[in-house]
Parts: C-alpha cells; structure tokens; sequence
C-alpha cells in the first residue's frame, strides 16, 4: 500500500470554531485514500490465484495479514519458487511487516486520546488496521482529534474494500487460467514498482533501491527462488548503519 | 510447509509486529539508526522482489515481454497515473507484446 506524502499536512486552524470542518476533512481525506487504496485489493486478489493459492487462502492473508506489502511479497515469492520458497516467503513478508511497528509507536498515543483506560480489544483493533495509509492521513491532520477520526476512518475503510475487492479479483483471476498470456507475471512486477515509487524522494533510497536490484539480479542463477530477496535486503542494513548516500548541501 | 503453513505462520508474524507497535514501550526503534534502516529495509526488498518479478524465471535471468511493460509502468507512475491504472496497462502491454511477437 503507498504511502502518502507527509507534505499535505493542513496548516493548524484556529482552535475550537473549526471542530466541524476538521471532522469533516479528515473523513474526506479517509475516503478518498481509503477508496483509491481498497480498488487495488483485486490486482492482489488476481494475482495471488495465479500464484497458486486458493481463493480461501487469498482471502484469508487480506482478512488476517491486512498489510499490503507483505502480501504482494508472500505471493511474489510463492509465484517464483513454489513451496519450497516457503521460508524465504515468510521472511520477506515479516520484514516488510517491520515497518508497522514503526507506524504502531505513532499511532498508540493519538489512538489512546485523553483517557489511558481502553480495552485490549481496541487496542487490537488499532493494530489490526495499522498500516501505511490509516498512518498517513492520520499524521496529514492538523489535530489529535482529526488525527484519530482519519486513522479509524482510513483503517476501516480499507479493511473493507480491501476484502471484497481481494475476493473479486480471486474470483476474476480463477476464471482467467493462463496467467501468463494475460500479463499477469509483468502485472506483479508493476505493483512492486507502485509499492516502490512513492518511497524514492530521498537520494539514499534510490540508491538503495538500484544496489539491491542490482544484488538480486546477480544472485538470482546462484541461489534458490526466494534467497536473492532476501540477501538483498542486506543492503539496506549496511546502507541504513553506516548511514551511506546522504547528499548533504555542499558549504 | 504446506501453503496454508507457510499463510499461517506469515500472517502470525505479520499481526505480532503490528501488535507489538502498540503494545511495546517506545523505545528501540525510535532511535534514529533502527528507524532509518527499517525504512531503507522496505525500499531494499520491494526492489529485489520488482528485479526478480521483472527478469527471473526460475534460476535464469531472461529479458521478455515483462522488461517493456515495466519501463511503461514507471513512465505512468511518474505521469501520477493511479496504481490500479498502472498494474492493468503493465499486464496488456506484456499480453500484447506476447500475443502478437
């Protein structure tokens, strides 16, 4: 699932006359991501059928696993090495997964709001629908109240559209048979690179980017379908520590 | 592994990150190191996993009608031509290319 440039954050309106419009905007910023997001459930939906697993299967990853990457990524390697990739399978998605964390940390104080006192199910509801676009619109918000209408409003309505349109597109990709005639190997290949693109602003990104392509592609004839993901992700260990490829403003 | 295995033990893995978000004490990964490399870790993976979709068919490294249909889809993503747009191009370009080549 992309995530939404930070620039669009509203400037802070004046307190108290606006709390309508707040309201108001945050849901409309839910709907339009959330609706844009949940159409992209069938490209998953297609693709993971024709990566072999069932339609039961598609849609339990969109019910339980609800995080967009990861999926895309679980199928891609299950598509390339079968289930004898299954661990390379589970490991790539768990670190695409990592990133949720991140956004978990973020969101657990504006969910909580004033009162400390929610029960665990909320919180595992919040956690459920943690991903990166409830996170986006919900930092876009000029305030915590907004900030956590856009974050359920976001979360619910993809969780939503995600599932059905999941099992449209598992539905659709069942009837399709011959994967490959219909394009759908390159189709795969275009929503990594959707995955991908709203995430190359920074300079260090895009030459993380090229490096570990560069690495995958190489380790590719030497190890088995699923690994060369895997090592590549190596890169951005090494890049990431010694924090390599910032273009800092010459003095 | 069976493929519900390896669903099962992924979704567990993914719901416990997302869990542990919000459970957890903030701490290790707010520091700016684990931070920067969790983020770079995303960029990293979904490259390597566009390199492999684009050009890897088993163990080889073959150039086909998916390398067309993925210069067309970044040219359209960098137009601002939404995701599910895109995906569906990308598929007709390689389909196209295959039908009639």
């Amino acid at each position: 699932m992309n995530e939404r440039p930070e620039t669009d954050a509203r400037p802070p309106e004046e307190h108290g006359e606006n709390l309508e419009g707040e309201r108001s905007a945050a849901i409309r910023d839910s709907l339009a991501v959330g609706l844009a997001t949940a159409a992209y459930g069938i490209s998953f939906g297609a693709l993971a059928v024709a990566a072999g697993l069932d339609v039961w299967q598609t849609c339990f990853l969109s019910l339980v696993m609800f995080t967009g990457g990861s999926q895309f990524a679980l199928v891609g390697v299950l598509a390339s090495g079968g289930v004898a990739a299954g661990g390379s399978a589970i490991a790539t998605a768990a670190m695409l997964g990592i990133r949720n964390v991140v956004y978990g940390m973020r969101m657990k104080p504006i969910v909580d709001g004033a009162d400390e006192a929610h029960g665990i199910w909320r919180r595992v509801a919040a956690a459920w629908v943690t991903i990166d676009e409830s996170t986006a619109v919900a930092l876009a918000q000029s305030t915590d109240r907004a900030a956590r209408i856009g974050f359920w409003a976001t979360g619910i309505t993809i969780f939503v559209g995600w599932n059905v349109t999941t099992l449209a597109g598992a539905l659709i990709g069942d009837a399709l048979g011959d994967t490959k005639a219909w394009g759908l190997d390159a189709a795969a290949a275009a929503a990594f690179l959707g995955l991908l693109w709203p995430r190359l602003k920074r300079f260090q990104a895009g030459a993380v980017a090229v490096a570990a392509a560069i690495v995958a592609t190489l380790a590719t004839p030497v190890l088995m379908p699923g690994l060369p993901v895997l090592v590549a992700a190596v890169v951005a260990v090494v890049v990431g520590w010694f924090d390599l490829f910032t273009r800092r403003p010459a003095a | 592994m069976t493929t519900w295995h390896i669903i099962l033990i992924a979704s567990a893995a993914t719901l416990a990150l997302k869990l542990a978000g919000h459970l957890v004490p903030a701490g290790f990964l707010e520091r700016e190191r684990p931070a920067r490399i969790a983020d770079l870790l995303t960029v990293a993976l979904l490259s390597a996993l566009i390199a492999v979709q684009t050009l890897g068919a088993g163990q080889q490294v073959v150039v086909d009608a998916r390398v067309p249909a993925v210069i067309v889809a970044a040219a359209l993503y960098a137009l601002k031509v939404p995701f599910i747009v895109v995906v569906a191009v990308a598929a007709a370009v390689a389909a196209g290319i295959r039908a009639f080549v």
